[in-house]
């Protein structure tokens, strides 16, 4: 007697259910609360991937500046949400402004999306390749405002960043405090993993939505062939516009998410070189492969904590010193990475079955 | 927030006050000029590549990075023989040609010849991965902190009525026309070029015809590299300072004048960098005025940027370019 598929689905589901509700308790059993902060920040990244995924893998246009939004989000949730803007302008906030999350993530990613939108419109009935340099100049853009707005009037506090910002509150608690449950004490990392948790299982909702739906199909139609799609009825630039926009709101909500769990932000961390690592998660999980993205965006999380207790030891029992430090050689191995996928695998290390047909076909064909 | 209003920067108007900004404005159109042979040496590098290839070597910034660090490398190690100033720089120059050339062939080869055929975004990550790896690389050969460029070459300033113009700045000028003019002569008078204009034509056809197309193509990323190495060791000159990062927006600024005058053409790639170096001076210079003290000179980084999608939105194909039918 086999076993009804469709029941093991569901207890597969069940089983990965039950192991993501009970993973911050036995990381932080086994390796300590700090270790839980990475894995919510590995949360944060899957968010981000999977909004960049919208982008490049689904609809194949090379955004190269996606941090930027992020910048977007992050920003707006730390000025609208911390002392920042009663102490720079006490005219115009008498207190200091502190909206609850649920108003301000919203805002982020309306915002951020409509940037997408202005940044999109105008590059994006041109070729991919004049989307990408725009939007690698965009995220530079981005930066350069966020650090130079201090003077004459304090917007952004320069590349101080501005700090003192409210965790998110949900029920009056803010998630940055324990919380007494049933006579456990829940630390305040294990609820912002929650609170993430939940999110990106939204996201990842929506994407597997999109991706089924007419819009997700026309996405896919542009990214392989633009001019047939073109005549097969779809309007090539709005839908272009739409993927944009979406993947800029992700990225909008995730950058607010940042600002309130770090509880400071600073254009230090809305760098090229993090947009490149979020473009890398995309490419080394698999270009439009959604469980791809997410593995993608979980192993490049990690590396940096994995390099910081791998590399260092090697390294000085190898050589007797640390030569590469480990920030710089992630940063190498972001570089090679996306080099060598795109040579020998350019489909990912999980491709969707349907993608590895289409490159092995386009790869005969050439 | 109180601005001042923008007649406030309107001053009574004297002679003396026109003279004076007509001097300052010829000094900005110098600065710009010198700054835009600059950019177009590396915008030719572009713009050669994407002629041929259609594509945008993102790691062209980095080429020209490794040039003027190269090049700082080995006149660190002249200085000390007490040769005069312009022969050690000079030294450092053709030390820095070959290096450059030397990365620009080994990225063609194994980053981007194996994607030859692959969909279009494969080849555009490549270059994204390879800018990076050159990046870090570089800053552990060279590391984190900034490269001064030793006062070697003659500074000596002169007069143009109440403008300036300096040695260094006249010898960046005439170099950069110098070998834009040996370029144009390469690309229309000989074989060679004739092989590269039938290869950016038609790759096929020209193989047809017996041009070894691989073979041009490595061609061009060395000259194109070539360009950028000369170029690296003007913006030190010019800037006296080198640094492991300063190739990315440099890069930038280059593609966008290689945008503005038509990419894949020669003559644009020269007009677009110039016309960027003076609007970017005029614009760093003037913004002040003109946003009422709101925004300086520290976001002249920005005018690049708002160029390029002027370009893009008025006239894609570039001040000289034709219009061409997109590459399904």
């Amino acid at each position: 007697m086999s076993a009804d598929p469709k029941l093991k689905a569901r207890l597969g589901i069940a089983l990965i259910g039950v192991a993501l509700a009970v993973l911050p308790f036995v990381v932080g059993a086994t390796f300590g609360n700090s270790w839980v902060r990475i894995v919510d920040f590995a949360l944060l990244y899957i968010m981000l991937a999977l909004g960049l995924n919208i982008v490049v893998g689904f609809a194949g246009l090379l955004d190269l500046g996606y941090i930027a939004f992020y910048a977007v989000g992050a920003y707006l949730y730390a000025l609208l949400s911390s002392p920042h803007l009663a102490t720079a302008f006490p005219a115009l906030f008498a207190v200091a402004p502190g909206w609850p999350v649920w108003a301000v993530l919203p805002l982020g990613a309306l915002v951020a999306g409509l940037f997408g939108v202005m940044l999109g419109a105008p590059t994006l009935k041109l070729r991919g390749d004049y989307l990408a340099i725009v939007t690698l100049g965009f995220g530079e853009i981005i930066r350069i405002f966020l650090n130079n707005l201090n003077a004459p009037a304090n917007i952004t506090n320069g590349p101080q960043g501005i700090n003192n910002i409210a965790a998110a509150q949900i029920g009056g608690h803010a998630l940055n405090r324990p919380l007494e449950l049933f006579g456990v004490m829940v630390p305040g990392v294990h609820l912002q993993y929650y609170f993430f948790l939940a999110l990106t299982l939204l996201v990842v909702f929506v994407c597997v939505r999109l991706q089924d739906s007419r819009l997700g199909r026309a996405w896919v139609a542009i990214r392989e062939d633009e001019v047939a799609a073109r005549a097969c009825g779809i309007n090539t630039r709005n839908v272009k516009l739409l993927a944009f926009g979406l993947g800029a709101t992700f990225g909008g909500v995730a950058g607010g998410l940042f600002a309130g769990f770090q509880g400071f932000v600073s254009p230090e961390s809305f760098g090229l070189l993090e947009s490149v690592m979020v473009l890398c998660m995309v490419v080394l999980g698999g270009m439009g492969h959604i469980p791809g993205v997410i593995l993608g965006a979980v192993l490049l999380a990690l590396l940096p904590e994995a390099l910081r207790w791998g590399a260092v030891p090697v390294q000085q029992s190898l050589f007797g010193k640390v030569l590469i430090d480990p920030e710089s050689l992630r940063l190498l191995l972001f570089g090679i990475a996306l080099v060598v996928v795109m040579r020998w695998r350019p489909a990912g290390l999980w491709p969707s079955a349907l993608r590895k047909r289409e490159l092995a076909a386009h790869g005969e064909a050439a | 927030m109180r601005l001042p209003s923008p007649g406030a920067a309107r001053r009574h108007c004297t002679a003396q006050d026109t003279r004076r900004f007509v001097d300052i404005l010829i000094q900005q159109i110098i600065n710009g000029l010198v700054l835009g042979s600059i950019y177009a040496l590396v915008a030719l590098g572009y713009t050669m590549v994407y002629g041929i290839l259609g594509l945008i070597n993102f790691a062209h910034g980095e080429v020209v990075m490794i040039g003027a660090l190269s090049a700082l490398t080995a006149i660190g190690l002249l200085v000390p023989s007490g040769l005069p100033g312009p022969v050690v720089v000079l030294a450092g120059l053709l030390i820095a040609i070959p290096v450059c050339m030397a990365v620009g062939f080994t990225i063609e080869r194994i980053a981007y010849r194996p994607l030859r055929n692959a969909p279009r975004l494969a080849p555009l990550i490549t270059a994204i991965g390879v800018s990076i790896v050159l990046q870090q690389l570089a800053m552990m050969g060279w590391g984190r902190n900034y490269h001064t460029f030793p006062a070697l070459l003659p500074v000596t300033a002169h007069k143009i009525g109440g403008a300036a113009i300096t040695d260094l700045q006249i010898i960046i000028v005439l170099t950069a026309a110098l070998l834009m003019a040996a370029l144009v002569w390469l690309v229309t008078r000989t074989r060679l070029g004739r092989a590269m204009r039938a290869s950016a034509e038609n790759p096929a056809v020209a193989r047809l015809m017996g041009v070894d197309v691989d073979r041009v193509i490595s061609f061009t990323f060395v000259l194109g590299s070539g360009l950028a190495a000369v170029a690296g060791v003007m913006v030190a000159a010019n800037y006296s300072i080198a640094h492991y990062a300063m190739g990315f927006m440099l890069g930038l600024k280059a593609f966008t004048a290689a945008v503005l005058g038509g990419i894949g053409n020669l003559g644009g790639a020269m007009l677009g960098g110039l016309l960027l170096g003076i609007i970017e001076s005029l614009a760093a210079g003037y913004i002040g005025d003109l946003t009422g003290g709101f925004l300086g000179s520290h976001y002249k980084d920005v005018f690049a940027f708002f160029v390029l999608i002027l370009v893009l939105v008025f006239r894609p194909s570039g001040l000289m370019g034709e219009k061409v039918a997109e590459r399904a």
